[in-house]
C-alpha cells in the first residue's frame, strides 16, 4: 500500500512538472527561490509551449 | 501462480467477455445494465494487453530489454530523463486524454451503443493501440525522434511533407470543431458561460501565485486552483438567476465565437507561465479526478442504458450526423478506438522517459486502453439518457426545428417519445434555459454525468452543480487543447516559415510571434465560425472533417510503421499494422468519398452547396460547402501519395531491389536492465 502510495505521488508530480523543478535545482545546483523557478521556466516553458494536447 | 491456474483465470476472463459482448450485441427490447459495457471492455482489453500486445513485442518488434533508451544514453535530466514505467504511463496519459473520447461517442450514439461500443473495442485493440505501442517504440529506437522526422527518413521526403501538412490540417480543423463545442455548450448560458470565463482569472492568478508566491509548488497551486473554480461554478448559479448580471453572460454563438478567437490569439502571444502552462496543470488536475469519479460512479450506480442497441438512423438518416455506419461511425469516433493525434505524443515526449525498452508495451499500448475505457464511459453516459432527451440535445434546429413542441413532435414521431415539458422540466433540473439544439456532444454528456453522479451523491437537488461542473470539466479540457494547439501550429509555421526567411523563424521574435499566431487562430477562426453560421449546426460537416483528417494522420502512422517492420525483416508479422492500415483506408477514403461526392446534400458538401445555388442560398455558405470539399479533396490526395511512396518502397525492400536496412541508433548495452537484473 505505502509502495502503491509513493508511486501515485511520484506520478503526479511528474505529471504536476514538480519532479522536472526538482531535476533542474539539482542540475543546475540551486535551491527552491522565485530566480530558480524563473530559471526553470525559461528552460522549461519553451519544451512545454511545443508539446501537443490531444484531442 | 501455477500455470494451470493462470489458463484458468485467462480462459474464465475470455469466457467473461464472450458472455459480456453477446449480451451487448444481441440484447433487444428492455434496458441493459451499464455493467455489461462495462465487463466487455475490461475482458477485451485484458485479454488485448495480456496476448496481443505480447504477441507483438515478442514476435514483431522483439523487444530487447538489454538494449538502452534514448532516456538512459542522453540522459541530460531535462527531457531525456529515465523515468519509472507507471509513472510514464500516467504522463502518457495525461497527454493523449483529451476530449476526443468524450464527445466522439455521444455523437455516434444516434446509431445506438452498439456501432460504437464494438468500434472502440475492436478499433483500440487491434488499432489505436498498436499504433501507439509500434510508433512509441520506433521514437525510442531512434532517439525521441518524431513522426514527420522518421517519415521522411524512413518512407520518404513527401512522407515526411504529407506528414507535416496533415499534422497542421488537424490542429485547425480539431481547434475549430473543439471551439464550436464549446460555443454550442456555452451559448445562452450564464451560469456555464460565467464559469469558464472566470478560468481565466483563476489561471492568471495561479500563474502568478506559482511564479510569486509559492514557486514550484504546482499541486498545491492546481488544488487552490480547482477550489476556485469550485467557486466559480457555485457563484455561477447565483450569476444566472441575478437578472442583471445574467444579462451580462447570456450570450449568442457568434459572440461566443468572437470570444473565444480573441482569447485564442491572446493565450497564444502571452508569456507560457502566466496562462498556459497553468491552465494546463488546471485542467490536468480537474481531467484526472473527474474521469476517476466517473469511473467509480458508474461502478457504483451501474447505470441502465436507455439507447438501444441500434437505432433507425443506422440507414444513414440520423439528425446529429448524416451517414451510414459504414463510414461514418468510424470516423465519428477516433480518439477512443484509434486516434493519429497520439502518433505526435508517442513520438514526442514520452519516448525520451522511456527507461527499458520492454516497457514500451505498457506505455503505448497501455495507455491507449485507459483512453479507451474512457470512450466506454462516455457511451455510458450518453445512453443512460432517454433516447428522447437524446436527441432533444443534440439534433440541430435545421433539422427538429426551433419551438420545442414542434422538436418534440419531430423526435416523437422518430420513435423516441419526448415532449416539450419533459425537456422544460430538464433544463429547469440543470440550470438551463433550454436543452434542445445543444449539439456538439458536451451538453449531452455532461447531462448524462450529471445524471450519474447526481443518483450517488446529493440526488437531484444537486444536479444542476454536476452538470455545469461536466461543463466546466469539458471546455477546461477543450480550451487547454485550444491554448496548446494554437501555439503549437505556430511554431510549425514559424520553423516553415524561417526556411523562407529566417526572422520569420525566431520564436522570440514578436512580429513573427504576431503574424504566425494570427495566422493559426484566422484558419480555425475561420471554421469556428462556419460552424456557428451553419444552420444545421456545424457539427454535421466539421465532426466528419476532424475525424477524416485525425484517420487520416493515423494512416500516415501506419505507413511509417509498416515500412519500418518490413525493414526490419519482419514482413511476415506485418499484419499487425496493415491490417488496420488497410481499414482506415477503407473508412477514410469511402468517408472522403461520400463528404465530397455523395448526392445527398445532407452528406456531400458538393450537392449541398448545389443545393443552396438552386435555392438560392448564401454565398457564403455554398463557399464554406466547397472549402470543405477541397479540403477533403486535398488531404486524400496528399495521403495517397504517401501510401503509393510506401507501398513502392515495400516493393523495392521485399523485392531486394534496395536493402532491408533501418535507421536506428545502434546498440548500447543497457546499464539500467543490468542493475535491475
Amino acid at each position: 500500500m505505502r509502495r502503491f502510495w509513493s508511486l501515485m505521488v511520484l506520478t503526479v508530480r511528474e505529471i504536476f512538472d514538480e519532479s522536472a523543478y526538482t531535476r533542474f535545482l539539482a542540475r543546475s545546483e540551486m535551491v527552491r527561490s522565485r530566480e530558480s523557478y524563473a530559471a526553470f521556466l525559461r528552460e522549461y516553458g519553451a519544451m512545454k509551449e511545443r508539446r501537443p494536447r490531444c484531442c | 501462480m501455477g500455470k494451470p491456474l493462470r489458463v484458468l483465470i485467462w480462459l474464465a476472463v475470455a469466457v467473461f467477455g464472450s458472455l459480456a459482448v453477446a449480451t451487448i450485441a444481441l440484447h433487444r427490447g428492455e434496458d441493459i445494465s451499464a455493467m455489461w459495457l462495462v465487463l466487455a471492455a475490461v475482458c477485451v482489453y485484458a485479454l488485448g494487453y495480456r496476448f496481443y500486445s505480447k504477441f507483438i513485442a515478442v514476435k514483431l518488434l522483439l523487444l530487447d530489454r538489454a538494449r538502452a533508451t534514448p532516456a538512459e544514453r542522453l540522459e541530460n535530466g531535462r527531457d531525456f530523463v529515465p523515468t519509472n514505467k507507471w509513472v510514464v504511463f500516467g504522463h502518457h496519459f495525461a497527454a493523449i486524454a483529451g476530449p476526443g473520447p468524450l464527445v466522439g461517442p455521444v455523437l455516434a450514439a444516434q446509431f445506438g451503443y452498439l456501432p460504437g461500443t464494438l468500434w472502440v473495442l475492436a478499433g483500440a485493440v487491434f488499432g489505436g493501440c498498436v499504433q501507439d505501442f509500434v510508433i512509441l517504440l520506433f521514437s525510442v529506437r531512434r532517439d525521441g525522434k518524431s513522426l514527420t522526422e522518421m517519415a521522411r527518413e524512413e518512407v520518404g521526403r513527401l512522407g515526411g511533407f504529407v506528414a507535416y501538412v496533415a499534422i497542421i490540417s488537424i490542429i485547425v480543423i480539431l481547434l475549430g470543431v473543439c471551439a464550436l463545442v464549446v460555443v454550442n455548450a456555452l451559448k445562452a448560458s450564464p451560469w456555464g458561460t460565467f464559469t469558464i470565463a472566470m478560468t481565466v482569472p483563476i489561471a492568471l492568478l495561479m500563474g502568478l501565485y506559482l511564479r510569486r508566491i509559492r514557486p514550484g509548488k504546482v499541486l498545491e497551486t492546481s488544488g487552490l486552483g480547482f477550489f476556485l473554480v469550485l467557486m466559480a461554478i457555485w457563484g455561477g448559479q447565483w450569476v444566472s438567476q441575478n437578472p442583471s448580471l445574467a444579462g451580462w453572460f447570456t450570450l449568442t454563438a457568434p459572440t461566443l465565437a468572437l470570444l473565444i478567437i480573441v482569447y485564442g490569439f491572446a493565450a497564444s502571444a502571452l508569456p507560457v507561465w502566466l496562462l498556459l502552462a497553468p491552465r494546463d496543470y488546471l485542467s490536468t488536475f480537474v481531467k484526472l479526478g473527474t474521469i476517476a469519479m466517473l469511473a467509480v460512479g458508474i461502478v457504483v450506480m451501474h447505470p441502465s442504458l436507455h439507447m438501444p442497441p441500434l437505432t433507425r438512423f443506422v440507414d444513414g438518416t440520423g439528425p446529429i450526423f448524416a451517414g451510414k455506419i459504414f463510414p461514418f461511425a468510424f470516423i465519428t469516433i477516433a480518439c477512443g478506438a484509434i486516434s493519429g493525434f497520439h502518433a505526435l505524443i508517442s513520438s514526442g515526449t514520452t519516448p525520451k522517459l522511456i527507461r527499458l525498452e520492454t516497457e514500451t508495451r505498457m506505455v503505448g499500448y497501455g495507455a491507449m486502453v485507459a483512453e479507451s475505457m474512457v470512450a466506454i464511459m462516455a457511451t455510458v453516459a450518453a445512453c443512460v439518457l432517454e433516447p428522447g432527451v437524446y436527441f432533444s440535445i443534440n439534433s440541430p434546429a435545421g433539422i427538429v426545428g426551433q419551438v420545442p413542441e414542434v422538436a418534440s413532435a419531430t423526435i416523437t414521431a422518430w420513435g423516441f417519445p419526448v415532449t416539450a415539458a419533459d425537456m422544460h422540466s430538464l433544463a429547469q433540473a440543470v440550470g438551463e434555459q433550454t436543452l434542445y439544439n445543444r449539439t456538439g456532444g458536451a451538453p449531452a454528456f455532461a447531462v448524462g454525468m450529471a445524471n450519474i453522479f447526481s443518483h450517488s451523491l446529493g440526488g437531484h437537488a444537486v444536479m444542476a452543480l454536476w452538470y455545469h461542473f461536466a461543463i466546466m470539466f469539458e471546455a477546461l479540457f477543450i480550451l487547454t487543447v485550444l491554448d496548446a494547439g494554437t501555439r503549437v501550429g505556430r511554431f510549425m509555421v514559424q520553423d516553415a516559415l524561417g526556411h523562407v526567411w529566417k526572422p520569420l523563424g525566431r520564436t522570440s521574435w514578436y512580429p513573427s510571434i504576431l503574424g504566425t499566431s494570427g495566422l493559426i487562430v484566422a484558419a480555425w477562426g475561420y471554421f469556428l465560425w462556419q460552424g456557428v453560421k451553419d444552420p444545421l449546426g456545424g457539427i454535421n460537416s466539421l465532426w466528419p472533417l476532424f475525424g477524416i483528417s485525425n484517420q487520416l494522420l493515423a494512416t500516415v502512422a501506419l505507413c511509417v510503421a509498416t515500412t519500418i517492420i518490413i525493414k526490419m525483416g519482419r514482413a511476415r508479422f506485418a499484419a499487425a499494422t496493415l491490417v488496420p492500415l488497410a481499414w482506415l483506408v477503407a473508412v477514410t477514403f469511402t468517408a472522403s468519398w461520400q463528404k465530397m461526392f455523395d448526392p445527398n446534400p445532407r452528406i456531400g458538401f458538393l450537392a449541398h452547396a448545389r443545393q443552396l445555388a438552386a435555392s438560392g442560398g448564401s454565398a457564403r455558405l455554398i463557399f464554406n460547402d466547397r472549402l470543405d470539399a477541397a479540403v477533403t479533396g486535398i488531404l486524400i490526395a496528399m495521403v495517397s501519395l504517401v501510401l503509393i511512396e510506401s507501398a513502392l518502397e515495400w516493393a523495392r525492400v521485399l523485392s531486394g531491389n534496395k536493402p532491408a536496412a533501418v535507421r536506428e541508433s545502434p546498440f548500447v548495452p543497457s546499464r539500467l536492465a543490468e542493475e535491475q537484473a
